[in-house]
């Protein structure tokens, strides 16, 4: 039971980031593979507030969007003067920066060493305190972040603004020369793509209580990615479906046999392979209404 | 005894430009044109394939930089015009080579210019009925209604023309219709009723003292249709004049034959 909702906390996360992805690759068509930088942010934002400074766990998550909002609003200038493979490739870039800022500027974030004894979140209202220190207390706690992610992205796909996002991944041009500012949506996007992974960064540094540079790696931008492709671009309900079949897939792979050793390291193949059955015979994605 | 008015005359110009030029790596597309668009005309813009028709519209709407010259549009003067500016001069326009939304349904093609052009304010707007009259009355003048929740990709050629020519038309700013319409061969490829449809929608503009600005390369059409016309050759201008008089020119004649 316990282990199940670890898995189920896991989940939420990957679905908060698969859904802010999926609104800056799937709706605007940006392909951007560096979300993980994002995520990071947010993760380190709550470690560093709440061993250094005793800040409380819900004003580190919004602190940390503010600085995932601020950093992605200048990667998104530098990242909107390319289209295209280019664009992939400048995100890369990137990503690998802000990594190894993460890796490199110890004083602030220990390095390679990471940062333990991350708090749990606090719950404070007046004189009413609650620690959300169970697994199960987190899993509700990580829910209701990733339903007010979903609920949120829903608005903002079904709006106008969200129209004009699809416009602009079907063609920029186009779309300009009816009186859109184009560049000003793609940055407003990216932003709030952001910072909600950044959500997804706090929550996961909390309830692992130890996070150091390697999970925010180039390689998880691609996981967080694949997902989405998974699950199909350009639909919300699509990245929550990915998130959950790549959670359970060492799950599903153990059961099917593997020992559990190698059902974790065939997690990477699997998915790998997954990607590449996908762009060759469902572009879509399972669910998905756009192909890249 | 003249009449000082009429001797004063000047006709109303919506759009003049003046020495705009646009190389192409060695190809003068456009070369140093002047010419000047009446108001609440059709005008036509005629000449052989490669001659700069569709460098001209491209240079008039920002879709590419130019390399020298001034547009005037509307008494304004401008040097430079990007893309998402000419909607607040008035100019809409469609593109030869049909430019649609392809994986939105075909209302939301039309919708999707029916929005404010404010990031912020289109977040929280909701399509009163107001503009999902105006698509539906747009979609069934072009016969498209009934496509209304078909994905623009999977429309025949005439078909996504078509609405290409309505997205144009619906192009309502919040406070500002288009005034000046730029066609680029909004008639190629199109079957004869379709053809009707689009004749009808042309004088319909006019009707209403729009400007159009049409490249069409049948002569049938563009005497049918133009007030006025412009013949290109090599990005430079060869004859001007209504329709009737300037293609019984020679030189017209020699520029279409010679290609
Ligand atoms: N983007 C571009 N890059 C390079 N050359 C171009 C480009 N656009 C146009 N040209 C060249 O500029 C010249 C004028 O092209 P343009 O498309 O304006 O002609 P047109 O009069 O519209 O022809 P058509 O009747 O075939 O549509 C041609 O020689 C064309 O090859
Ligand atoms: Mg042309």
């Amino acid at each position: 039971m316990e282990y199940l909702i670890h898995l189920a906390i896991l989940f939420a996360i990957y679905a908060i980031l698969g859904i802010s992805l999926n609104l800056v690759v799937g709706y605007a068509g940006l392909l951007s593979v560096t979300q993980s930088a994002f995520y990071g942010i947010g993760a380190y934002a709550t470690a560093i507030l709440l061993t250094g400074y005793g800040v409380n766990f819900f004003l580190s998550v919004i602190l940390g969007m503010l600085v995932a909002g601020v950093v992605s609003f200048a990667i998104g200038l530098v990242l909107s003067k390319f289209n295209g493979d280019y664009y992939a490739l400048v995100s890369f870039g990137f990503n690998i920066i802000v990594f190894s800022i993460f890796l490199n500027w110890q004083e602030l974030t220990r390095g390679p060493l990471g940062i333990p004894g991350i708090s749990r979140p606090l719950l404070e209202i007046g004189n009413w305190k609650l620690e959300i220190s169970s697994n199960l207390h987190f899993l509700i706690l990580a829910s209701l972040f990733l339903i007010l992610v979903y609920f949120i992205s829903r608005f903002i796909v079904n709006s106008s603004f969200g129209r004009v996002l699809k416009a602009i991944r079907e063609d920029e041009k186009a779309i300009q020369v009816f009186g859109y500012r184009t560049s000003l949506y793609k940055s407003i996007i990216f932003v709030i793509g952001a910072m909600m992974a950044a959500i997804a960064g706090s929550l996961f540094a909390s309830y692992i209580t130890f996070i150091d540079p390697s999970s925010f790696t180039l390689n998880e931008s691609i996981f967080i990615l694949a997902i989405i492709i998974l699950g199909g671009l350009a639909n919300l309900r699509g990245s929550i479906l990915g998130a959950l079949f790549l959670i359970l897939l060492p799950e599903i792979l153990r059961f099917v046999g593997f020992p559990d050793s190698i059902a974790a390291q065939m997690r990477q193949v699997v998915y790998g392979v997954i990607l590449v059955l996908l762009m060759l015979y469902r572009p879509q994605g399972l669910v998905g209404e756009y192909k890249l | 005894m003249e009449n000082q008015a009429t001797k004063n005359y000047v006709k109303p110009i919506a759009v003049a430009l003046r020495g705009l030029s646009k190389h192409f790596d060695g190809v003068r597309a456009v070369d140093d044109l002047s010419i000047a668009v009446e108001k609440g005309k059709i005008t036509g813009i005629i000449g052989p394939n490669g001659s700069g028709k569709s460098t001209l519209i491209n240079l008039l709407s920002g879709i590419i930089p130019s390399d020298g010259g001034v547009l005037i549009i509307s008494g304004e003067k401008i040097k430079k015009i990007k893309p998402w500016e000419i909607a607040f001069y008035g100019i809409t326009r469609i593109f030869q080579e049909v430019r649609l939304f392809n994986q939105m349904t075909v209302l939301d093609n039309i919708l999707v210019v029916l929005t404010s052009r404010a990031p912020l304010k289109s977040l929280f707007e909701k399509h009163n009925q107001f503009y999902l009259n105006r698509a539906e009355e747009l979609l069934k003048k072009t016969d498209l209604w009934e496509k209304r929740n078909e994905l623009a990709i999977n429309l025949s050629y005439g078909q996504r023309k078509l609405l290409e020519i309505a997205r144009a038309l619906a192009n309502s700013m919040v406070d500002a219709d288009p005034d000046i319409f730029l066609f680029d061969e909004p008639f190629a490829g199109l079957f004869p009723h379709m053809v009707k449809i689009v004749e009808e929608i042309l004088r319909e503009l006019k009707k209403h003292g729009k400007t159009v600005i049409l490249i069409e390369h049948n002569m049938n059409l563009i005497r049918e249709l133009c007030d006025y016309i412009f013949v290109m050759d090599s990005g430079k201008l060869l004859a001007e004049g209504e329709p009737d008089k300037v293609l019984a020119e020679k030189e017209v004649i020699e520029a279409y034959l010679g290609e």
